[in-house]
Order: structure tokens, then C-alpha cells, then sequence
């Protein structure tokens, strides 16, 4: 399988214990969000909020090459 | 026994216990201080002269043992803004008012010569003192020397220096079940409650205690709302990480306003993180998990100790640690903490005094990122009451004024808290329109802007945002006057069993058959109440607006401006 693009993927609260904070990950071209939540290991029950890029997005958004994908599980406060 | 106003002069030192108006029976928290602000305030009177009053006033709920029902709300016209003003706090004063028969106590007028005084609330009624070993003392020290002279098991409101020299951002603590501190942070309501020469009050519940109507029907509803608390995702969050866990969420988001609100992202945003606290406290053998009150299941606060292990602060927000942090540019955990140790004991509001700091350092009175000048500041200067003190410690417009500044986040006089309006734009309409001026908690959009619960409005776009920051607007008004911490909102928004349990208990309590609607009728009636106070004082929509600065600076990393037109904006009040 052709590994032709990187991803930065980073992780926030509990999502971070056993993985990391933020790592580039090689993924294939058309990896939906939910796939890299899968591939972490990470219930997409859990998870509360997605962004690419500073932008809100949904599990089956699909990242570009050189993108930020962030990864926050259900939290809140104000 | 039934409920009572206790109502203190201090014009001519008298107290009167009385009856509760039939009008004000079904009415709490902040339903009963707007209330009674609305009917009682000359709303063009000066707040610390004789006209204005302090309104203290537990929740519906508060003193029974529905969870988290521990909150108390003091309310008076704010010397800061100028409007009607509602604030909002822990600790255990809320519960031993609502155990002593207590409804509101309602302090008026003003003594005319120098002496300070004390109150004592018991059932019997109030007493007042004369008080002169404790004034001019940090709120910790009254704590301590009451605890001393009284007994540990009171109940303790009290003010700092800062609240005793009338300065604008000061605010009123309250200790909490631990002997430490949580506040009515904002709008400079210390300051009232200095111009009415009272230091401190305490409370004596002895064995008192609440009636219910129908104990059998209060438990059961107890039972399913405490579920839907202890059940949702985000109340277990809170009581693992505090809310400081919003730091990484805001920033990641570009809203996060850093330096005097140039940027929406903050380079030290990790140092300063609810993640990196929570280590920090494990490492330092401090609680990460602790209740501002009894009855808390949510435990969003937290001890945190400095290196030596040695207690440094508690009920260490988010907005406090933002303030402080990214729009100051300190991005050193344990002199924020520090700087909130300090703000407690003397009595200011630390969202205010940060964001006044932020101007200051625009200003070139000290620079960016000087955590020790700050330390120093609050000390030296607003401790003692330096001018430069008095400048800062009347807040961010004050500082602003005093230097020639227009980069001044406020709105209607109060700091814009820790979410940039241009990018998250609910929250833009919220600061706006709020009847106390800029506040994140009277209509907290970050909820389903940025936070996926109660749904998703694009925080970006203008699409959605007015009706959105109306319906929390009015929802959190009733909320407010329930005596419930405004966190139980996440199960409300989430969980279809959480608000239909919450209106049973008032229900058994009070032997009412309120519904869901009513309570929200409710909140619409208290929101059109404050407005119209602040109508007669002299305010106008065009009040109802951000600094000019958000129109015409994008901020990074969207850059994107505030676009709303007023009469969007003002779309807000047709309802």
C-alpha cells in the first residue's frame, strides 16, 4: 500500500495516556478521520470533538497531505 | 418554619425578618436578587452611595440534599457596569442561608461615619457588630481569625482590602468546606458590599434544616438527576482535568485570545493546559478531583500545590489561568497560581485584574510574559492601593482610560473572558447582549460552538448564533435560580432525564406542579426583568455592542473580524 501522505495527528485529555501528545503519521490518501481514530485505538464513541486544521469536522472527513487533525474526547467547562 | 427576608439597614443599623412577598415565593437565586434589584434599586443611583442594595439570595434548591445545589447568588447594581448584576458562587454560605429560613438577606443604605462592621445571620434573626481587628486583613486572614474567635463550622462571606477600598473589580468570598475561598468574581460587587462598611458576614445554621414537601418524591428525583450528572462524559472530565482542560480545545480552535487579544493562538498554550496540571498535581501529591460545596458530584476544582508540596491555590479555572496566561503571556502554571492566591486574599476578580494587566502591558507599563512585575503589582501596588493599584484594580476600561489605550476588550465596562468573539461568534452575540455586560456564563455558546454538546453551530459562521445565545441566555437564567451549578447544563443539553428531574425536586420541595416550560418561562421573565432595569438606568441598544477594535482586526490564526450589524445584533431581544 502506497504511503504517500502525512498527516499530524494530535491527541488531548485521556486520549494522550498509552499514545502521545501530537505525532506526523504516513496514511493513504482518502483515510477518513474515523479510520485514524481507529487506527489509535480509540472508541469513536468517545471521542467528542474533531478538527482538521483549526476547523470542526466530522468522522468521515477525509484529511489532506500537510494537515492538522486534532482529537478531543467529550469535555467541557466555561 | 417558613422562609423569611432578613433585611438589614445600615443607614440606621436596624434589622426586620419578613415576610416573603406572595410574588417572590416561587423565586430564588438570581430570580429573587434581579427581582428584587428591579423593584427596590433606583436604577440611576449611584452603586456605592446609600440608594444601592446587596442582595444575597440561595437557590431554590440550595441547603436540601439535591446535588449540587450549593450556589449562591449575590446580586446588586455593579459599580463597574453600571447595569443590574447577578453573581454567582460556591462554598457553604448557600446552604446554611437556605437551613436558617433564610430566602434573601437584603443589606441597605450606609453608615455615615468611618466604623466598620460585621454581620450574624441565625435563625433568630441578624446581629450587627462593630469590627476592627479584622478590617484592613486578606480574606484568608478573616477566615482564620472568625474561625478563631467563632467556631470552624460557620458559614463566612467576606471581602479584601480591595473590596474595602470600593475598587471596581473587587469581589466577595465565600469559604468553602475546606476553610478556603470561592467567589462572586464580577462586577465589583465587594465593592458595594465595602460601601456599606460590612467586612464580613457570618452564619450560624446550628441544627437547622430544610423542609421538604414530599420527602419520598425529592429522593427519587434526587436519585435520577444525580445519575444524569455522575453519567455524562463531560462531568467525569471536568472532575478529572478542572476546566482548565479547555485551554488546548480554545487554542486548537484559534480563539484562545493571547496577548491583549492579538492572536487567537498561544505558542505556551501545552505549559499552561489542563493535561499539564493534572500531572503537575499528581506529581505534588495535590486532589485533582474536589467540590467548591457539599453535594458536588461534578468535583471540577482541585488542590494544587507548588513544588514543595505545600497547598498553593484551589478552584483554579480556566478563565483565570487564560487571563493570566495567554492574553498576559505567562506561560508558567505556578506563578498564575500564585497570582490567584494572591487575587483571592485580597479581594479581586482575576478575570477582570488579568485582562487589565494585559491593557497595562500594551501600555508599556511592564511587559509581556514579567510573571514576578505581576506578582508584584498585585502585592505592592492594588494590595496597598497605590494609584497605579487603584488604576488597574478598577479594571480593564480603567486601565484602558488611564493610558490612552484602545485595544480594550470590555463591553459595557467588564473584560471579555477567555473566548475571542471573532471566532467563536455566538459567544460574540452573548457578550453583547448580556444584561451585566461581557460574561461567558450567562449564555456559554462554547457549549455547542465549540463543544459538541446540545449540538454543533459552526463557530464561524453568523448563521444560528443569536437564537442560540437567546435560548442558553434564557435557560441559564433559570438555572441561576435554582441554586445549581451552571456545569449541571452539560447533562441538560445531553440527557433527556436531567432537567425533568431537576424541576421534580423543586416540585417537592415546594409542593408546586411547575413543568419544564414554566421554569423556562421563567428565565425569559428574569432576562426581560434585568433589561429593563437597565433600560431605566439609562442604557440603550446601542450599549449592546463590541470595542470597534473587533470589526477591524482579524485575528489570527482564521483571521476573521466580529461582522455582525446592530440590527442583527438587536434581533436578540424580540422574544
Amino acid at each position: 500500500m502506497s504511503h504517500d501522505m502525512k498527516v499530524r495527528v494530535r491527541l488531548f485529555a485521556m486520549f494522550r495516556h498509552g499514545r502521545f501528545r501530537e505525532r506526523d503519521i504516513e496514511l493513504p490518501p482518502g483515510v477518513t478521520v474515523r479510520q485514524i481514530v481507529e487506527s489509535l485505538d480509540i472508541d469513536p464513541e468517545e471521542v467528542g470533538v474533531t478538527m482538521i486544521n483549526s476547523r470542526h469536522c466530522s468522522l468521515n472527513d477525509t484529511p489532506s497531505d500537510g494537515d492538522v487533525v486534532a482529537i478531543f474526547p467529550m469535555i467541557g467547562g466555561g | 418554619m417558613s422562609d423569611k427576608i432578613f433585611r438589614v439597614n445600615m443607614t440606621d443599623l436596624s434589622v426586620n425578618i419578613e415576610d416573603v412577598p406572595p410574588e417572590w415565593a416561587g423565586l430564588g437565586g438570581r430570580g429573587l436578587t434581579s427581582t428584587i434589584v428591579a423593584a427596590e434599586v433606583e436604577p440611576k443611583c449611584h452603586p456605592l452611595g446609600p440608594g444601592n442594595k446587596l442582595i444575597f439570595a440561595p437557590g431554590l434548591l440550595s441547603g436540601t440534599s439535591a446535588a449540587n445545589s450549593g450556589r449562591l447568588s449575590c446580586g446588586a447594581k455593579s459599580p463597574l457596569t453600571g447595569t443590574i448584576k447577578e453573581s454567582n458562587a460556591g462554598g457553604s454560605a448557600a446552604q446554611m442561608l437556605a437551613r436558617i429560613g433564610c430566602k434573601a438577606l437584603v443589606i441597605e443604605g450606609m453608615p455615615a461615619g468611618d466604623q466598620w462592621y460585621s454581620l450574624h445571620l441565625t435563625q433568630e434573626g441578624v446581629s450587627i457588630n462593630e469590627e476592627s481587628e479584622l478590617i484592613g486583613k486578606g480574606n484568608f486572614a478573616v477566615v482564620e481569625g472568625v474561625s478563631e474567635r467563632m467556631g470552624k463550622d460557620l458559614g463566612v462571606i467576606t471581602i479584601g482590602p480591595v473590596g474595602e477600598m470600593r475598587l471596581l473589580s473587587a469581589n466577595i468570598s465565600v469559604k468553602d468546606p475546606d476553610g478556603k475561598l470561592r467567589s462572586h468574581g464580577r462586577g465589583g460587587l465587594g465593592a458595594v458590599m465595602g460601601s456599606k462598611r460590612i467586612k464580613f458576614i457570618t452564619i450560624d445554621p446550628a441544627d437547622s434544616k430544610v423542609t421538604l414537601h414530599d420527602p419520598d418524591s425529592f429522593t427519587q428525583a434526587n436519585r435520577v438527576f444525580t445519575k444524569a450528572l455522575a453519567d455524562n462524559p463531560i462531568s467525569q472530565a471536568l472532575g478529572q482535568y478542572g476546566t482548565d482542560i479547555l485551554v488546548n480545545i480554545v487554542n486548537e480552535a484559534g480563539a484562545l485570545p493571547t496577548r491583549n487579544f492579538t492572536s487567537g493562538q498561544f505558542d505556551g498554550h501545552e505549559k499552561i493546559s489542563g493535561e499539564h496540571m493534572h500531572e503537575l498535581i499528581k506529581a505534588r501529591g495535590g486532589k485533582v478531583r474536589h467540590g467548591c460545596h457539599k453535594g458536588c458530584v461534578i468535583q471540577c476544582s482541585q488542590v494544587y500545590n507548588d513544588k514543595n508540596g505545600r497547598y498553593l491555590t484551589s478552584g483554579f479555572e480556566y478563565e483565570s489561568i487564560w487571563a493570566m496566561g495567554a492574553d498576559c503571556c505567562v506561560d508558567n502554571l505556578d506563578i498564575i497560581a500564585e497570582a490567584d492566591h494572591i487575587m483571592d486574599d485580597i479581594g479581586i476578580d482575576t478575570i477582570e485584574t488579568s485582562v487589565a494587566i494585559g491593557v497595562a502591558m500594551e501600555a508599556g507599563v511592564l511587559d509581556f510574559g514579567d510573571g514576578k512585575e505581576i506578582l508584584r503589582i498585585l502585592r505592592e501596588e492594588i494590595g496597598r492601593g497605590t494609584p497605579l493599584g487603584r488604576i488597574i484594580g478598577c479594571g480593564a476600561a480603567s486601565t484602558g482610560r488611564a493610558f490612552g489605550i484602545t485595544r480594550v476588550p470590555v463591553v459595557k465596562n467588564q473584560a471579555i473572558p477567555a473566548y475571542d468573539p471573532r471566532a467563536v461568534k455566538g459567544i460574540g452575540i452573548t457578550y453583547a447582549t448580556s444584561t451585566m455586560g461581557a460574561d461567558h456564563t450567562i449564555g456559554y455558546t462554547i457549549a455547542t460552538n465549540l463543544l459538541n454538546s446540545g449540538g454543533q453551530v459552526d463557530p464561524l459562521s453568523k448563521q444560528g448564533q443569536v437564537e442560540l445565545s437567546r435560548n442558553l441566555q434564557i435557560a441559564t437564567a433559570a438555572v441561576d435560580s435554582t441554586g445549581m451549578c451552571i456545569f449541571v447544563a452539560f447533562a441538560a443539553l445531553d440527557d433527556e432525564r436531567c432537567l425533568p428531574a431537576l424541576v421534580d425536586m423543586i416540585n417537592a420541595r415546594f409542593g408546586t406542579k411547575l413543568s419544564v416550560d414554566d421554569v423556562t418561562s421563567l428565565g425569559a421573565r428574569i432576562l426581560k426583568t434585568e433589561r429593563d432595569f437597565n433600560l431605566r438606568a439609562g442604557f440603550t441598544p446601542a450599549h449592546d455592542r463590541l470595542p470597534d477594535f473587533f470589526s477591524s482586526e482579524p485575528v489570527p490564526p482564521h483571521n476573521v473580524t466580529w461582522d455582525f450589524t446592530d440590527e442583527e445584533i438587536d434581533e436578540f431581544w424580540n422574544f
